[in-house]
């Protein structure tokens, strides 16, 4: 059961993009399955025929008219960058299937 | 017997100021990087999306002019997957409930009309673009790459078709014929070599016996022709596994411009979860009867509609028609001259003939020119009044084209009224005689045809002021007496 | 009278200067910080460049906030100034924007002080997930200040600012302001723009204020209430002026007792301390009503259901490419995207993303997110129809009292229970206040107040009410000798 749930943490951690060490991998794999244990509550309640709610407030039709606004200077759009080259956004070799 | 099953999603970037949930421009054409980014449309922390009520409004446009059904209730979506071009690490989409489904296509296939139905519409945010830097600059080659974010966040619309498409020629005229739809909508500028319309295709072949094949998608086709090229390719391919007894794996495969192949981008196995659960930051969207009146006002006749009635009610041939109707603004054109010019015929001859024949040799679409059709028409009725002959009217087309001159003031500046006084062409015919001999004798001969020679050299003497037949009248007359 | 007509009688007496009172409160940071921790950044060339914006203003009437100090919870953006979610992935970012309560606040002339601490990306019940170390209560430096806003709440608990932002996803700005012994309201959803917060889960944050007095978190509130074009979330509707409310008569109101909320797992001390607040609400002559709300004990899998779901996707753009911390030594895209996230986010945050990304996954997402979202909607419902037969509701704020660092936080699960009472409000998307009923062993406690969408005047009339009675406004922890 346990060595399941590492597969499956292991398959979610490289979904989130998250590098987790063996200590954490155990760790996590104990406590999320404690967690995911204890939300088996839910499944108590019939949702049957219960819309899902996505948003709270009964908002529909937010919309903006299509106009121009000035742009930020890219001086500011890269200064937080890692890394950058020729005003661009600089990644290592992207390999096959990202 | 192998029938090709082919069905195509295609991306249509919508023709807003600004981007889809942010107020950046969507001029990007030229842009130096990274100049048309705010923190919206770059993902910073802290950054709400605003949706665009033009982009809404153009793509439920097209999907009432496509016979989609409209949702009276959608929602946007996120997609989410890591890639440098997608600063948020997810898209903004729609997943189950998109603004638009079902609707069709129709389209000439060697003039029957072929039907593909659609699936849906829907809208999305396009990313960045990405440059590889180092060898061949091809992605798998690169040995870095650069993140421009000007295209991040430009509306997009994609457009999927069921599997009702069963050639590449097929495919390939299906997407001309949405091109042109999008381009008299006015909604996209469809301009493939732009990459503001993409296009991906699932395809696999289906036995004698009906069943189904495996499919594939191919992705990186960046032209009409390549389309078909690379369908052509994975079609034959997909049929030569099949009669070796091998099986077609699904995958995702990438269209290879260079050596015109089709190669395995990734299986199915490597496919994304990609995670879709309701945009919390955008409340949904409701469409009511009352903005969807508004929108079909603004619906213009679509262009196989105006060629079918070309042919049929101004009995132009299907290729003139054809030509009228192939850009909106020459259609349009074609209906100003028209009011004022009732000759549907000599009209149509003079914009299939005359007209395209300078928008070839110039390398031009009609939509750069600036034509008006008072003048075009006056040049026609002055050749049909005989005030000018054909050939100083065509010459006069191109002098207004170029110069945008008067084409009146033309014909008065460079005295080219037609010559109509008999003794002084008299006399050119007698001179032109007099001056081929070896003609004449052929002529005399019975080489009758030689006398298109001479015709030819009295025109060039009067500069094409002539009438045809009144000169080659005048030659007969004057060669009859030798 | 509140902190902030206290500080503008003096300037308009000129009594006292913009810089005094900044100075004022800086000696303040200086003398508590050592011990509490409640700041990540109190920047003193940008409180410079405040002091002198603010001395360049007029001081008038509408200029609510003219040089009165804000504490900002440090995921709401600032300007040129740190903004790090306490995360060593965001730990050299500085902002090119302010957040909209941010442009609101400046613009009634108010000065940004400094930007308090918080569990990393607003996740945890305890500050002690910051990546830049815990804050500590004032009242007993060994325990918790509660979380996420942990240090704006403190910073208030202590008098280093008079005035502090928040935000609240799940109670994180309701239960430390009860664990500190101040006031802190979480707004309705959609009426303070989120423009600029550090998103967590969306459908579930709002930015609120804290303060030690009714009056003056009925000021800071009215300047950042309010529809905002920028947040697509944000209700077109017009705030009542808050104060107004303050003084008027609550007697006749009913207040439901949700019985779901006041039996099970709260401990007897907070039990006993709460009996002696809701003596005081029946001598306003508000009637008591006992209710039920019989699916706010699903609320806390919903909770974390939904918000991890969010966060895990609100949290993608932490990559390392376009701003935060990378791993620079990485040859390809896939680990530098892993190694950078991996190393640059804590221990509960990556827990949650992992969760969250579990949650939404294909064949998951049916059983975990679906159906956590229409549990929502039951829990919706619930408050809905409890609301047709009450004005307001109430519980204890927090089940305990503050507990011990490091106490709770090896149980992720045990440490999630403690929101059990302040969760629903975020589901039901409702406002609700926490106000200091009483102490327990110098250990402050809070009750909370729940109303219906868009009832702060409600929710600050009965605090301003019971603040007359129950006053603990002036009382300050004495845990370090000399202050």
């Amino acid at each position: 059961m346990i060595r399941n749930f590492i597969q499956q943490l292991r398959k979610t951690a490289h979904l989130a993009r998250l590098n987790l060490t063996e200590e954490e991998e155990e760790l996590y794999s104990k406590q999320l399955e404690e967690i995911l244990n204890y939300f088996q509550k839910l499944q108590e309640l019939d949702t049957s025929n219960v819309e899902p709610m996505a948003h709270v407030l009964p908002l529909n039709n937010v919309w903006r008219e299509d106009e121009i606004k000035e742009s930020m200077e890219k001086e500011l759009i890269l200064k937080n960058a890692p890394e950058i080259e020729n005003n661009c956004f600089k990644v290592p070799k992207i390999v096959k299937n990202i | 017997m192998y029938l090709p099953v082919i069905g195509l999603e295609v991306h249509a970037q919508l023709l807003t100021k600004s981007k889809m949930f942010c107020s950046c421009s969507t001029d990007h054409e030229n842009a130096p990087p990274n100049t048309l980014v705010c923190p919206i449309c770059m993902g910073m922390p802290g950054v709400l999306p605003v949706p665009n009520k033009k982009a809404i409004e153009l793509l439920i446009k097209t999907a009432l002019a496509l016979n989609c059904e409209i949702s009276p209730f959608s929602k946007f979506d996120r997609k989410n997957y890591f890639y440098p071009d997608l600063p948020k690490g997810y898209q903004i989409s729609q997943y189950d409930l998109p603004l638009a489904r079902g609707g069709y296509v129709e389209f000439e296939v060697d003039s029957e009309i072929k039907r593909v139905r659609l699936k849906r519409i829907h809208l999305e945010e396009d990313t960045g673009k990405l440059l590889h830097v180092g060898e061949g600059d091809r992605l798998a080659e690169a040995e870095y790459s650069l993140v421009d974010l000007n295209r991040c966040g430009i509306p997009l619309m994609e457009i999927v078709t069921e599997p009702d498409i069963h050639s590449p020629k097929e495919a390939r005229l299906f997407l001309q014929e949405l091109r042109k739809i999008l381009r008299y909508l006015e909604v996209s500028s469809g301009d493939m070599e732009k990459g503001s319309l993409r296009c991906d295709a699932n395809v696999s072949v289906m036995t004698e016996k009906g069943i189904l094949g495996i499919r594939t998608e191919i992705k990186n086709v960046n032209s009409f022709y390549s389309l078909e090229k690379a369908l052509e390719y994975e079609i034959e391919r997909q049929i030569n596994l099949l009669k070796e007894g091998k099986e077609v794996i699904q995958e995702t495969r990438h269209w290879d411009e260079k050596k015109q192949i089709t190669v395995t981008l990734r299986g199915k196995e490597e496919a994304e979860d990609y995670r879709y659960f309701p945009e919390p930051d955008i409340p949904p969207i409701i469409i009511s009867k009352e903005i969807l009146e508004e929108i079909k006002k603004t619906i213009p006749p679509l262009p196989l509609q105006r060629k079918l009635l070309l042919q049929n009610t101004l009995f132009l041939s299907p290729i003139e028609s054809e030509i009228i109707t192939s850009e909106k603004e020459l259609c349009e054109f074609f209906d100003e001259c028209l009011k004022l010019y009732n000759n549907p015929k000599n009209l149509s001859n003079w914009i299939t003939v005359e007209l395209m024949s300078y928008l070839n040799d110039q390398k031009l679409n009609f939509r750069d020119l600036n034509i008006e059709p008072k003048r075009f028409v006056k040049i026609i009725e002055m050749v049909d009044k005989n005030e000018i002959t054909r050939p100083v009217g065509k010459e006069i087309l191109r002098k207004y084209l170029d110069t945008k001159e008067d084409p009146e003031k033309i014909v008065e500046k460079e005295g080219l009224k037609t010559v109509s006084d008999l003794d002084f062409l008299k006399e050119i015919v007698k001179r032109v005689i007099d001056g081929n001999e070896r003609a004449v004798l052929d002529y005399l001969k019975g080489k009758k045809n030689v006398i298109n020679f001479l015709v030819g050299q009295v025109m060039k003497e009067t500069k094409g002021r002539a009438s045809l037949d009144l000169v080659k009248n005048l030659l007969e007359e004057e060669l009859n007496k030798r | 009278m509140g902190i902030i007509k206290e500080i503008h009688n003096l300037y308009l007496k000129k009594e006292i200067t913009v810089r005094e009172v900044i100075e004022k409160y800086l000696k303040n940071i200086e003398n508590w910080e050592p011990h509490v921790h409640a700041f990540l950044t109190v920047n003193l060339d940008y409180i410079e460049r405040e002091i002198k914006r603010v001395e360049g203003l007029k001081f008038n009437e509408d200029l609510t906030l003219y040089g009165i100090p804000v504490a900002i919870k440090d995921n709401i953006l600032t300007e040129g100034l740190l903004t790090t979610c306490a995360s060593k992935i965001l730990a050299n970012f500085i902002p090119p924007y302010d957040a909209e309560v941010i442009r609101r606040l400046k613009e009634k002339g108010a000065i940004i002080i400094g930007k308090t601490n918080l569990d990393e990306f607003a996740m945890g019940s305890s500050t002690e997930n910051s990546a830049f170390g815990p804050t500590k209560n004032p009242w007993d430096l060994e325990r918790v200040p509660g979380g996420s806003s942990g240090g704006s709440a403190v910073a208030i608990a202590t008098g280093e600012s008079p005035l502090a932002l928040g935000s609240d996803t799940g109670g994180s700005i309701r239960q430390p302001a009860s664990f500190t012994g101040v006031i802190g309201l979480k707004p309705t959803y959609g009426l303070v723009s989120r423009y600029g917060l550090v998103a967590f889960a969306s459908s579930l944050d709002q930015i609120g204020p804290f303060a030690r007095k009714v009056e003056d978190l009925a000021i800071i509130l009215q300047v950042i209430a309010g529809y905002d074009p920028k947040d697509s979330t944000s209700l077109p509707y017009s705030p009542p002026n808050y104060l107004d409310s303050l003084g008027k008569s609550v007697k006749g109101w009913k207040i439901g007792i949700p019985k779901e909320m006041w039996e099970r797992g709260v401990e007897d001390s907070v039990l006993e301390v709460l009996d002696s607040a809701l003596k005081v609400l029946r001598d306003l002559g508000v009637e008591l009503i006992e209710i039920s709300l019989p699916t706010v004990e699903y609320a806390l899998p919903t909770y974390y259901l939904i918000a991890t779901s969010e966060a895990s996707s609100n949290l993608a753009r932490y990559d390392g490419i376009h701003y935060g911390y990378r791993n620079k030594n990485q040859k390809d895209l896939i680990s530098l995207y892993k190694v950078s996230r991996g190393e640059g986010f804590g221990s509960e945050v990556k827990r949650r993303i992992i969760l969250g990304t579990y949650a939404l996954s294909a064949g998951y997402y049916d059983a975990y997110y679906l159906k956590a979202t229409k549990v929502r909607t039951l829990i919706r419902q619930d408050f809905e129809s409890a609301f047709r037969k009450v004005d307001l509701i109430i519980s204890p704020t927090s089940p305990v009292l503050p507990f011990r660092l490091g106490e709770r936080i090896e149980d992720p699960l045990k440490m999630y229970l403690i929101d059990i009472l302040t969760i629903p409000v975020n589901l039901a998307g409702i406002p609700a206040i926490s106000v200091p009923a009483g102490f327990k062993d110098n250990l402050p406690i809070g009750l909370q107040f729940m109303g219906p969408f868009f009832s702060e005047d409600k929710l600050l009339q009965i605090s301003y009410a019971f603040q007359k009675l129950m006053d603990f406004s002036e009382k300050y922890p004495n845990t370090v000798e000399g202050l």
